[in-house]
């Protein structure tokens, strides 16, 4: 099985890994301890203590608030909502609806056209990073992407509790 | 005497211990489904007992089937086949379960699997009977086929009058005789207009074609000379495998190979749950995707003039015991177009994509289908409840359905840190240039261009995807030799570049699409037509990264380039690199030069020297564009993936020229640009729940184009509970409702409606 040091985790995270270990990282069996030094690495470099449960996005967390609640949560520190709760209907968004809007983006010819499609930017109201961009047809009810089993996650495939409250 | 009468029937069936095939299909599905192991394998005796034997035996297998293919591949003139490697060969147990592949387009393992398996259950034992040295031939896709240009051919291997197996071998032929010239042609509505249909028929005997076969077939095709050499190079694939399946069973014995074909697929059963264990996480996973079907203005019968869009919404349930499920809960009516699908088209399809992420290995078989479910809502375009679905270019929509699933894994690969994994979606795999007449050397001819093979790859977590580099239906993609295109195409290149701005932006970007120029040259009475996306986006950005670019189409007829070229003046060269900006305009004149978002149109007449611009798309990107690193955005400029000006209002880069015209990108500047664009967020973002209160009065006023209201019709229609969602969401009276009815366009066809008019 293979196995890598923190050190290349962190280069994978930071996207500075070497292309030949990562296509050696590509094709190798999986290494069974990458969450721990994963979840590890993250949560060293998260401002705050709350302990992450599972990764939802690119900066976002699922994490365990000292009440036992499950809360999303921003990197910058901001809080969503509880986890069964979908986070995008607490963002700030912007909808691409007008072709003034599209070619912001794109040249007029490699736009979509507002009339079939629309853009929905998500921001996170605090850091205004560019959390998530949907490409639908108007009208389109906001999805709840990601809604894991961290229960069974845990329990049932890792094997192990689930962090708890320090 | 009914012992005897016993005896003599089992001594003509053709299965196992006097079975028929129906029998062994039968109990091979009912004792897989009651044990949860396929073929009831709770153990692997041969595998755990002489682990050394399955190996040589699976790698002797593996090779064979790919060397197969390479070798029979060279028989083949089609640049379709022998260039871009559009053909693959399977081995199968006696009941239609595929044990091994080849690589190319794998998404035929199931097709030819279910051909299989329809002469199964169709008694082709008895009639038109199953032999040693007989051959089949199968291409209709509501039998088992994703559309009529992939042409199967069928062999069963006996040995010692007992069927041990079967193979199947497919190519992808340039012409099926269809309504219009090229394999995947715009023009068919119906399955009357979609070319050859060749349902499992017996076309040899003795390792020989059948002459009334090989007459026929030739007559119903425009490239009788590529449909030919296609067919041998089928028969040629599926006889050296069956050669080497009796040299193995020659060496191991045939109690050996059985017992090995049973515990393979078991083995892939298991290793896909390990897989899924390893790489996801248990939970529900959903997402969508869209394509348009601009059919309000084509050519085509009246009922079919509608502008609609498809409709694929997903949601991955992965299960705590490991199983895999995927439900198209809410997806929309089939349509009178060729796009439609097939069961055993997306869910092969989606083991194609698999087997470039979840399963990236060699032991691509069944066993992974026995540890998965689909759910296939009946009617839709992906299970049609009408004979008369057209399918010759089905993939318009599949490539675009499975996008969404990349992003389902990706979301899993991400949490778990499997960073190298995550993959924002794949490219929509058009434009597809087609058409035909007499070509350069005045043969009727037909042409598919598949530089479509190579287009942008999705970005990763990790680093940009691949520029103009793969299809996802094809895992060895190439965009083939220019020079080689010219020999199969009357048409010249004037051009063959990177296409700026088609690659989603993000934090990595996808991998950039590109686009030829070409000059129709030595043609006579020639047509051709587009194929792609246009009004719409089929794939979308991945945690803050965008879709990639949508389609528009450029053609130019009645040019004098002629004159042009013989007074050595300049002449259109490169790529249309800013549509917005075009400059081929200013190096010719022409009677007609088109710039339309309307990616897909019917049979136009092309004169020589006439212009064609084959743009090929790009991938979508990952994360939030501000976070691009300001060298990268350099890169990109320098490399003509990225206009300038969307250098600064996408990635708020702060750009300048330095004395060599090479781009430099500000740091400290663009760090302070970036600083103004979070404001600039913070100060155009609505609260979601007021932007909803807005949106949800434009749904009760049922203020959208129609193609969008008739998107939701056809998926209200056809399932109570999106419906009932989609109003909950909203928050919509319950009475609201929308049919298809009050569209003002044609309802040929539709059938099912489970949505309630009361209220
Ligand atoms: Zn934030």
């Amino acid at each position: 099985m293979a196995q890598y040091d923190r050190k290349t985790i962190e280069e994978l995270i930071d996207g500075t890994i070497d292309f030949y270990k990562l296509k050696e990282m590509l094709s190798n069996f999986k290494d069974t301890d990458r969450f721990d030094k994963y979840i590890s690495i993250l949560q060293e470099r998260v401002p705050w203590d709350d302990p992450i449960l599972l990764p939802a996005g690119l900066h976002l967390y699922i994490v365990l608030k000292p009440d036992g609640k499950r809360v999303v949560k921003c990197d910058c520190g901001h809080e969503f909502c509880e986890a069964s709760d979908n986070w995008k209907l607490h963002a700030l968004i912007h909808v691409r609806d007008t072709e003034e809007k599209m070619v912001e983006l794109y040249p007029k010819l490699l736009a979509p056209d507002p009339e079939w499609q629309v853009i929905r930017e998500y921001y996170c109201p605090n850091c205004a990073s560019q959390l998530e961009v949907e490409a639908v047809t108007p009208w389109y009810p906001i999805l709840k992407d990601f809604e894991p089993d961290i229960d069974a996650f845990y329990n049932e495939w890792l094997k192990r509790p689930i962090p708890q409250v320090k | 005497m009914t012992i005897t009468e016993k005896t003599i029937q089992s001594q003509k069936n053709i299965g196992w211990h006097g079975k028929t095939l129906k029998q062994m299909r039968k109990e091979i599905d009912e004792i897989s489904r009651e044990t949860g192991h396929y073929a009831g394998l709770k153990t692997l005796p041969l595998k755990e007992s002489y682990p050394i034997r399955y190996e040589k035996i699976f790698s002797k297998l593996r090779g064979g089937v790919v060397h197969a293919r390479e070798t029979a591949k060279r028989v083949a003139a089609s640049p379709i086949v022998e260039q871009e490697g559009e053909l693959c060969f399977t081995l199968y147990t006696p009941e239609g379960d595929s044990i091994v592949t080849s690589t190319g387009i794998i998404i035929h393992v199931g097709t030819m699997g279910a051909a299989i398996k329809y002469m199964i259950k169709n008694d082709y034992e008895e009639n038109p009977g199953i032999e040693d040295g007989d051959i089949f031939c199968n291409n209709d896709c509501q039998i088992g086929n994703v559309h009529p240009c992939d042409v199967h051919t069928i062999v069963p291997i006996f040995y010692e009058g007992e069927l041990i197996g079967w193979v199947g071998g497919v190519t992808h032929v340039i012409d099926v005789g269809a309504t219009a010239p090229g394999s995947m042609t715009v023009g068919p509505v119906s399955r009357y207009d979609d070319g050859y249909q060749v349902a499992c028929r017996k076309i040899g005997k003795n390792d020989t074609l059948l002459k009334d076969w090989l007459i026929e077939s030739q007559r119903s095709v425009r490239t009788t000379k590529y449909w030919l050499l296609d067919e041998r190079t089928r028969v040629a694939g599926c006889h050296m495998i069956r050669d080497l399946v009796l040299d193995i069973v020659k060496e191991e014995g045939v109690d050996t190979y059985k017992q090995f074909i049973r515990e393979v697929i078991e083995d892939g059963r298991r290793g896909f749950v390990n897989q899924v264990k390893t790489l996801l996480i248990p939970g529900k996973y959903r997402q969508v995707s869209f394509v348009d079907v601009p059919y309000k203005n084509l050519d085509v019968p009246p009922y079919a003039r509608v502008n609609t869009i498809m409709h694929a919404p997903t949601e991955l349930t992965v299960h705590k015991d490991g199983k895999f499920q995927i439900d198209f809960e809410g997806v929309n009516r089939w349509g009178w177009h060729s796009y439609n699908a097939t069961p055993v088209s997306i869910t092969s399809g989606i083991w194609v994509m698999m087997s470039q992420t979840l399963i990236p290995n060699d032991r691509v078989n069944d066993g992974a289908y026995y540890a998965s479910q689909f759910d296939l809502p009946y009617g839709s375009w992906l299970n049609p409840d009408d004979i008369r679905t057209a399918h010759s270019y089905a993939w318009h929509f599949l490539v675009s359905a499975w996008s969404p699933l990349w992003r389902a894994l990706s979301r899993n690969y991400f949490a778990r840190g499997y960073l190298e994994e995550v993959n924002a979606g794949n490219a929509n795999t058009s434009n597809w240039l087609q058409g035909g007449g007499y070509n350069q050397f005045n043969e009727n001819h037909a042409v598919n261009s598949f530089e479509s093979a190579a287009e942008g790859v999705g970005a990763s977590a990790v680093r940009d995807g691949i520029n103009h580099a793969a299809a996802i239906w094809n895992p060895e993609g190439d965009m083939g030799d220019m020079e080689i295109w010219e020999l199969a195409e009357p048409l010249l290149y004037l051009g063959r570049s990177i296409k700026p701005n088609t690659a989603g932006y993000g934090k990595y970007r996808g991998g950039s699409g590109y686009e030829t120029l070409r000059m129709v040259y030595g043609a006579k009475d020639w047509t051709m037509f587009f194929m792609g996306n246009g009004y719409m986006s089929s794939d979308c950005g991945l945690m803050g990264g965008y879709p990639a670019a949508s389609g528009y189409r450029f053609e130019a007829h009645g040019t004098n380039l002629k004159e042009r070229i013989e007074k050595r003046l300049p002449i259109p060269t490169g790529g249309d690199s800013d549509p917005d900006n075009p400059e081929y305009d200013t190096l010719m004149e022409a009677k007609e030069i088109i710039r339309d978002k309307q990616s897909i149109t019917t049979e136009t007449i092309f004169e020589n020297y006439d212009l064609y611009l084959n743009y090929l798309r790009g991938g979508p990107g990952f994360g939030d564009p501000l976070e691009r690193k300001p060298k990268m955005i350099e890169d990109d400029l320098n490399e003509g993936l990225l206009l300038p000006r969307y250098a600064e209002s996408v990635y708020g880069a702060v750009v300048s020229k330095n004395e060599k015209g090479k781009y430099i990108v500000d740091e400290k500047a663009t760090e302070k640009r970036r600083k103004k664009i979070r404001k600039e967020r913070l100060k155009r973002g609505v609260p979601v729940k007021e932007w909803m209160e807005q949106e949800r009065q434009k749904i009760l006023n049922k203020e959208a184009a129609v193609q969008v209201r008739h998107m939701y019709a056809g998926s209200f229609a056809l399932s109570e509970k999106f419906a009932n969602e989609f109003k909950q969401f909203w928050n919509l009276p319950t009475e609201w409702h929308l049919s298809e009815d009050e569209l003002g366009v044609p309802t040929f066809g539709a059938k099912i409606n489970h949505q309630k008019k009361t209220g």
